[in-house]
This record gives structure tokens, sequence and C-alpha cells, in this order.
């Protein structure tokens, strides 16, 4: 500061003003205004060429998945479609049989305690299981969420809101351990586990899905319960382990719903 | 002393406002930018085109396809953003086997910029997710799930600000009620914020103190529930808030013909896009903007 001439001190002030300028000059750079818009929907469909950089970068993990879900893993003797029958449905049996076979043992194992009921919902099977080879491929294309088992305590009087809900929706729900006896008007006559009347005031351990359990297709009952034991099995993996366990598949065709 | 250079400094002041004024008007015209917007959402992990047997959607998409699309695009405009609305998990194989990896690799290949997360993006966990993300070489967004307590904490952020040829891009993210739709057990500690209450502030935010240009919102929410009209949606929102420009939507699957336009809670035009699922279509949106203060207060010409 001592050797500070006046001249330098000039000097000082006119760049402190330039560089004021430029500042300030770049802040008030004038705001963008959008004026215009344009929008549209490109559909991607087969006129327009693959990037092959794209595709061949798919290749190896398509190739590993075709092969594994192509793989034969046990056989299915007639087509399996929730399209056929009024109450219940060869796939519906099927899907609760196999689910109820092989979430029982994990059940018994971690809580010493038997599933007395099985029910899922009609809309859950996703596609048919065709006569003929069973691949990997089959259990995506039923089950292709990622739903996974519970088991949930219901006293006596919710298995009988249950029933009363399946009869009301007409739905074929894949269902296990109950029979349901109808007359000709669809009123039910009466309700039958094990051969006895449901005890209104005793629990009953139902398999479900986590989904269903919630209160999804509008299943509330599920929603008073006694208790949940989540299962943590996929349903799909059930199914691939069931294949797996069986060489062939049989659907059972014992009526769970009876109208007389 | 103090005087002299009081009068100096204004001499040269004015001199240069002067010059300033000069260049402006002399050297500089209006300066008009275009951003172009390509968005997807709910593609659900549909890597492969439909096949070509497909009772719905025969032949349709397919991420190598789509990635021609966008690369033209590219070559034609400078100033493309590609975003996601949410969902990109689920859906096919390709999900089950590699947990989300392939489809963020690709996306990174197709150079996505910003996503927000759809309810399926939780369908591995959050733990999932977060596994899934060094794959991923863009960004995800959302502004009112609250990750505080969770892996993503610091990671998934409220929004993000591109600056594209000196315009000032905020987009920021919206996610779904989880409570019901996903299981407790894999958004975990996830807590869900009223979607429009954080909009209004960050839209604010970004506005007022960002100095946005273009906010766009990125929304999984659903477009509109005519059964439900409690529930909140792309539609409610854009009524109901202030600032956007743009809300790209998700979840509902909703097939829009082409975007429509609502008017926000202050009488200005918002376009609300949704381009319905598994990557059978690509939204465009081309952003017109122009410093000519002609413009400023004025409404925009939106051409759909």
């Amino acid at each position: 500061m001592m050797f500070k001439s006046k001249n330098t001190n000039h000097l000082y002030t006119i760049f402190v003003t330039i560089l004021t300028l430029i500042v300030f000059n770049a802040c008030k750079s004038k705001p963008y205004t959008n004026y215009s818009v344009e929008g549209k929907k490109i559909e991607i469909n087969e006129s327009y060429t693959s990037n092959q950089k794209i595709e061949s970068y798919i290749a190896p993990y398509r190739n590993h998945i075709n092969k594994d879900l192509d793989s034969i893993i046990s056989f299915c003797p007639e087509t399996l479609d929730k399209n056929k029958g009024e109450w219940q449905t060869n796939i519906g049996n099927f899907m609760a049989d196999a689910c109820l076979e092989l979430a029982n043992p994990i059940f018994f194992k971690r809580e010493n305690k038997k599933i007395d009921i099985t029910l899922f919902n009609h809309g859950g099977i996703r596609s048919i299981i065709p006569k003929g080879n069973i691949t990997k491929r089959n259990a995506f294309e039923v089950m292709p969420f990622e739903n996974s088992l519970i088991v949930v305590a219901l006293k006596g009087d919710k298995i009988k809101a249950m029933a009363q809900h399946i009869i009301t929706e007409k739905k074929p729900h894949p269902l296990n351990g109950l029979t349901i006896y109808l007359n000709k008007n669809n009123e039910i006559t009466n309700i039958l586990f094990n051969e006895k009347h449901i005890d209104e005031t005793k629990i009953y351990y139902v398999l479900t899905s986590d989904y269903l359990s919630n209160g999804g297709d509008n299943m509330t009952f599920f929603l008073k319960n006694e208790g949940t034991y989540d299962l943590n099995y996929k349903i799909r993996n059930v199914l691939i382990d069931y294949f797996y366990n069986h060489k062939s598949i049989e659907a059972s065709n014992t009526p769970r719903i009876i109208k007389e | 002393m103090k005087r002299r250079t009081f009068l100096k400094n204004t001499a040269a002041t004015t001199a240069l406002v002067t010059l300033g004024d000069f260049s402006l008007s002399s050297f500089t015209t209006v300066k008009e930018k275009k951003i172009t917007i390509l968005h997807t959402n709910d593609v659900h992990s549909h890597i492969d085109p439909f096949p070509k047997d497909h009772p719905k959607n025969p032949g349709m998409g397919g991420v190598a396809r789509r990635a021609n699309v966008i690369e033209k695009i590219r070559k034609e405009e400078n100033n493309v953003l590609l975003l996601d609305a949410g969902d990109i998990f689920q859906g096919t194989p390709y999900f089950n086997y590699y947990g989300g990896e392939l489809e963020f690799k690709l996306m990174s290949m197709m150079q996505y910029d910003v996503a927000t997360m759809g309810n399926h993006d939780f369908d591995n966990g959050i733990d999932g997710f977060n596994a899934m993300l060094p794959h991923a070489n863009f960004d995800f967004v959302s502004a009112n799930y609250d990750f505080k307590n969770t892996v993503l904490d610091g990671i998934v952020k409220p929004y993000k600000i591109i600056i594209k040829d000196g315009i000032k891009i905020g987009i920021f993210g919206l996610g779904v009620e989880l409570n019901g739709l996903v299981d407790k057990k894999l958004y975990k500690e996830t807590v869900y914020n009223n979607p429009i209450e954080v909009a209004t502030d960050i839209a604010k935010q970004l506005k007022e103190i960002e100095k946005c240009d273009l906010i766009i919102c990125l929304s999984h929410l659903g477009f509109d529930y005519k059964n439900e009209p409690e529930k909140v949606c792309d539609v409610k929102l854009a009524a109901a808030t202030q600032h956007i420009d743009l809300i790209i939507g998700g979840h509902t699957h909703t097939f829009l013909d082409k975007p429509i336009v609502k008017i926000n809670k202050v009488g200005k035009k918002v376009i609300v896009n949704q381009v319905g699922a598994y990557g059978i279509n690509l939204g465009r949106i081309d952003f017109y903007l122009s410093d000519n203060s002609k413009y400023i207060g004025q409404e925009k010409n939106i051409t759909l």
C-alpha cells in the first residue's frame, strides 16, 4: 500500500468497474421464455430397424434365459385351462393342490401346524398349461407375478364369509380343503371341512398369496385375521419345484363346490 | 479526490453501458433454443419386441429398435433429453433372471438422463434396486419418497437440474402411494409424502431459487382415476400446482394418442403425457424458447 501510486489506484478503479459490469451483464442475461411446444407419439413398430450394437449386447442374456426356460422338466398329459369349468377348473385344482403339497411341510416345520384350507384367485392364473412337455417357461406364463405364499389364520365365521364370497363372485377360484354344497339357486346349503361343519369359534389355517391376504381381488375377509405366517416362497417357484419333483403332473378331478 | 474518482467511474460506467447496449442491439439478435424431450414409462422389462403373433401388440416395441429411433433424433437435434417415468422392472424373465441389470445397462447405452421410481421398481426390495444402481449411468429422482432411513438416502434425490445449450431444466420425480400396493418388507422405511404438497414446494424452488427455464415432473402417480375421484393423479397434479411445464406420467399404462393440455392453478398451460407401456411408444415433446422479450408473460402456443 505504501507504494501505491495514484495511477495504479485509477487503473484499479477502472478494472473493478469493468469486472462489475461483466458480472452484472452476465447476471442479467435475458430470460428465456417457452413460447411454443410440439408434442407427439412415436410408435416403435416393425418399420424401424434394430440397433445392432444393442441387439448383440442382449443376445447372450436372451440365449441363457431361453436355454433355461425351454429345458423340459415335466410332462402334462392333458391341457390345463382355467376357462373349462363353472365351479372348478383342472388348472385351479392343480394350483391349489400343488401349492398345498409343497407349503405344508414348511409350515409344519416352522409353526408345528397344518394348513387346513387353500384359496387363490381365478384371475391370478395367467395362462394355460398345454398338453405335452412342461418347461420353466410354463411356470412364468401361468404365474408372471412375484406373489408368494402366506398362511392366514381365520376364525370359522370368516371361513363362512370366504365360502359366500366365492359363491357370490361365481368364479372357479383354486380351492382345497373345503367342500361347498349349493342348491339349484346357487345358495349355500352346507360347508364341510374334513367332513365336519365349520366351527365358528375354531381357527383355520388358510394358504393363499400375499396379494390376496392384503384384501386383493376383494378378498377382504382375509383382513380380519388371527395372524399371518409369511412362507417367503414365490408361487412361480412352487410350480417350478413341483414340476421338478413330478415326472408327469396330474390335475385332480375331485369337485370342491358341488351343486345339488 | 473521492469526487473525481466517482465522476471518472460514472463516466466509465456510462461509456461501457452504452457500449454494452450498442453491442446487444447490433451484434446479438434474438436467441432461439430448442429442447427435445423423449420419454418412456412402464417399460416393465420388455427388452424384446412382442412376438408377431401377439394378440394385442404384434411385433411392437423392443429396445434395439427404440435405440435406433433415439439415435436418429439425436442426429437431427442438438438438445435431447431422454427420460423415464418408472416401472422399469418386472414383466419378463429378463427381470426374474437378472434383477434389472440388463434394463439399466441398456438404458445407459441409450443415454437416458433421468428416471423416477415406480412401484414395481421395489419388486426385489429397496436393496434389490440399490444393488442394480451401479449398472445405471443415469440418475433417479423422487421428491415425495423420503428415503432418509433407507439405503437410498442421498442416492435418489428429489430433483436434478440439467443445463442444455444455456437452458436450465429442472426435473423432479413423484411416486405413487406404496402402502397397499407394495409389501412393506420391500419398501422398508420409505415414507410417502403428499405429491401435490411436495410438487408445490419443489416447483417453486426450481422456478424461483434455481431459476429454471423449464420444469418437468416425472410422475408415477397415474394419469386419472375416474372411479376414485379422491385419488391423486397427473390430471389433478397439473391443475393444483404452478410452474410445471410438462408432466410425464406412468403407472396406469395409459395410451394417449397425443399429449393433453391442462390449465394450472394460475391459468397457465401444462402438458401431460403418458405413452402406454412396454416400450411400445416413445413420447416426444419439443420446447421452443426465445429470449425475445415480446414473449414474456404471453401464453405458449401448443401444437399437438
